[in-house]
């Protein structure tokens, strides 16, 4: 995908303008928040099950190396076939080399974020196969040519008359906006595809080293129907995927569905290992897995190898305030909200990250409710001391930490200047000591008055106050 | 095949330097150390509902919240009628297409057509047994096998599925420690089933049965 996160600041204007878009968020944020504050609230262990999941993502990651080859081992032993792409260019290659060899025409697709990290359905599409995204939020923004706006509810900006028109344009039958008579239109219209389709290509949630399976978790069934009719499945997935143990899987999946959606669990946890057995009448004659890097060894041993931990239940963007009031678009790469504010920088480059590092209010409400505890705002504010060292952040911005920082560290400089600003600040308010205009963030002061400080400073106040004692 | 050793050495090559280890593969050292810890089948803790005091009741409680629905019979030669009853309560047709271990239960007698096969796209209703079920969620374990095809959970609009009393689990722990004792390995797919097919894609309002299943029907039998 395109990364246009340099325009957060732009597209995050324009996006608080937008009613259609405005409405849909607000929609969303009560379901997103009371759901997973119910679901937690069923379960008394969470905090011991997330530290115990934090550990555990942990100590793969610090041997991700290792935890890979025996994955892979075990796969191969199933008769999976395990294709490692270092970038997402070459991603997209493998599999569109594993549709040529099989004469693949028709592809039907579970949701992948990481396939949208790579582009893969232009570039399988460019190489003349039809592809079907079957998440129905999948499905209608491969309608209406948008890419997804949330990890978990892909379609989540989009209103029920928006989806109507792009059925009517696609399917040819009259308009709908009853949302279930909509959804058994859509379940009709994708069956002939499911039923149909040469390939099928999914993600993968997790996948297990002990037994070399790859996992889905799905609520509309639609992963099942990808791995198990076509006669081709192919899984695309991120290296830092791997768990080691089906014992692993049952801990994490205590934390996923809660956080995501506020479900004590997703209606198809599917495992799937291997290619059909002997005298089975379903499932895939070939599997592939594509495991991809496309940036992720660059988080491994960094300051922030935290962020490799991340499960991708969404519940970070679900309960921050910029990304409640912006939606995804604007953060204008894949991951929206303060996951994809760390993981943008690392896998396009913090100088194509703009503002995303700052897209934040810092009221830590991400780090509260990440199920595998990512100190996201401590990451955060790493970024934005390397995206200052870098010099990465404009010239008056990096002018005025510099200035204050040389004066923070004089304490009869500060001191000074402190007593200078309280006084003109103070003068500023006026008669009714408040701020109208502040010279320099008239923005700011545009929709709100600042209350005018007292005159003194902190210090001076402290040691009146010392004397009189 | 398609993939060069060149992207597998350089991505295990980075990792491994990223972390002060030289080379691009493994030791047999580090590999028996992850082994080791792979064998060490460490559980998380539990909440207190992986242990309730009444696992039935619990058990049915989840199922109703996720949209399963729940029939106790007496035997296993009482299932045709408690399907028969269920179908006819939903006005659903009375035909249905099951895995053929139930071939020997007397369909016709209660007045249901049965073929056994797998489903197809069109069929209404699939029977399937399951490999267990786990009371801490309502969640219904099936398993692939050759007389078991996964199509008949998925592809009707229908799916009953059979649970012995004795297949009840509590957690998913304990539906892991049982596969591995009754079968070794994982089977190519290993597939939890916790109600019927939903989506709230559309403005998150839930409906159900996106792609999959529209209702769920357990019998249990003792």
């Amino acid at each position: 995908m395109e990364v246009r996160s340099m325009f957060f600041k732009q597209s995050a204007s324009m996006k608080l303008d937008d009613p259609v878009l405005q409405a849909a968020m607000k929609r969303a944020k009560g379901k997103f928040v009371d759901g997973r504050a119910k679901a937690v609230a069923d379960v008394d262990a969470w905090e011991a099950i997330r530290a115990h999941a934090a550990r555990l993502r942990d100590r793969t990651i610090a041997n991700l190396d290792a935890y890979l080859v025996e994955f892979e081992r075990n796969a191969v032993r199933r008769g999976a076939q395990v294709h490692w792409a270092d970038s997402a260019e070459e991603a997209c290659a493998i599999l569109v080399k594993i549709a040529a060899d099989n004469g693949v025409r028709t592809v039907t697709k579970s949701k992948s974020m990481v396939s949208e990290e790579v582009n893969l359905n232009e570039r399988l599409e460019a190489a003349g196969v039809t592809v079907v995204e079957t998440d129905l939020g999948e499905y209608i923004l491969q309608l209406a040519k948008e890419p997804p706006s949330h990890i978990v509810a892909p379609a989540v900006h989009k209103s029920k008359e928006q989806v109507a028109d792009l059925f009517v344009a696609a399917h040819g039958k009259p308009r709908l906006t009853d949302i279930p008579a909509m959804t058994a239109e859509a379940r009709s219209e994708l069956r002939r595809h499911f039923l149909g389709a040469d390939m099928g290509i999914s993600g993968a949630n997790f996948v297990i080293a002990e037994t070399g399976t790859t996992l889905t978790v799905t609520n509309e069934g639609n992963a099942d129907l990808v791995t198990t009719i076509p006669r081709i499945h192919c899984v695309i997935t991120g290296i830092e995927k791997v768990i080691p143990t089906l014992e692993d899987f049952a801990t994490l999946i205590r934390l996923l569905p809660r956080s995501a959606t506020g479900q004590s669990i997703a209606n198809y946890l599917t495992l799937t290992t291997g290619v059909k057995a002997p005298g089975e009448t379903d499932g895939p004659e070939q599997m592939h897995i594509v495991l991809v890097d496309a940036g992720r060894t660059r988080l491994v041993g960094s300051d922030m190898q935290e962020m490799l931990r991340c499960i991708r239940c969404g519940a970070c963007m679900n309960h921050c305030p910029v990304y409640q009031n912006v939606g995804g678009h604007a953060y204008g790469w894949v991951y929206p909200g303060p996951m994809g504010s760390i993981l943008t920088p690392a896998y396009v480059g913090l100088e194509n990250a703009g503002d995303l590092p700052n897209a934040s209010t810092f009221c830590g409400e991400c780090a509260v409710v990440c199920p595998v505890q990512i100190p996201l705002p401590d990451l955060m504010r790493k970024l934005r001391e390397q995206q200052f060292d870098r010099k990465l952040r404009p010239f008056g911005e990096r002018f005025g930490i510099a200035a204050w920082s040389f004066a923070a560290r004089r304490p009869a400089l500060y001191s000074a200047l402190t007593r200078i600003a309280a006084r003109v600040a103070s003068w500023l308010g006026g008669r009714d000591k408040l701020i109208h205009k502040l010279p320099g963030l008239d923005g700011w002061t545009q929709g709100r008055d600042v209350p005018a400080p007292s005159g003194k400073t902190f210090r001076e106040l402290y040691r009146q106050a010392k004397g009189k004692r | 095949m398609a993939s060069p050793m060149g992207s597998r050495e350089k991505i295990l090559g980075r990792i491994r330097a990223a972390q002060g280890r030289a080379g691009a593969e493994p030791t047999p050292a580090e590999l028996a150390q992850v082994r080791d810890q792979i064998a060490s089948r460490e559980r998380g803790p539990l909440p207190s509902i992986a242990a309730p005091a009444d696992p039935i009741a619990h058990f049915k409680a989840e199922c109703a919240r996720l949209g399963t629905t729940f029939a106790d019979v007496d035997s296993m030669d009482a299932v045709p009628g408690e399907v028969k009853r269920y179908l006819d309560s939903g006005a659903l047709e009375a035909a249905i297409v099951a895995w053929p271990a139930f071939a020997g239960l007397d369909w016709a007698g209660a007045g249901i057509a049965c073929e056994f096969r797998p489903a197809h796209g069109d069929d209404r209703t699939g029977l399937t047994g399951c490999f267990c079920a786990i009371v801490e969620t309502g969640t219904l374990l099936l398993l692939s096998a050759p007389e078991e095809p996964k199509v008949n959970a998925l592809l009707p609009e229908t799916h009953v599925a059979v649970l012995r009393r004795e297949r009840l689990v509590s957690t998913m722990e304990a539906a892991f420690a049982l596969l591995r004792t009754e079968r070794g390995e994982l089977p190519r797919a290993t597939y939890f089933v916790s109600g019927p097919s939903r989506t709230a894609d559309i403005e998150q309002t839930i409906v159900i049965g996106a792609h999959g299943p529209y209702r769920v029907h357990v019998v249990l039998v003792p």
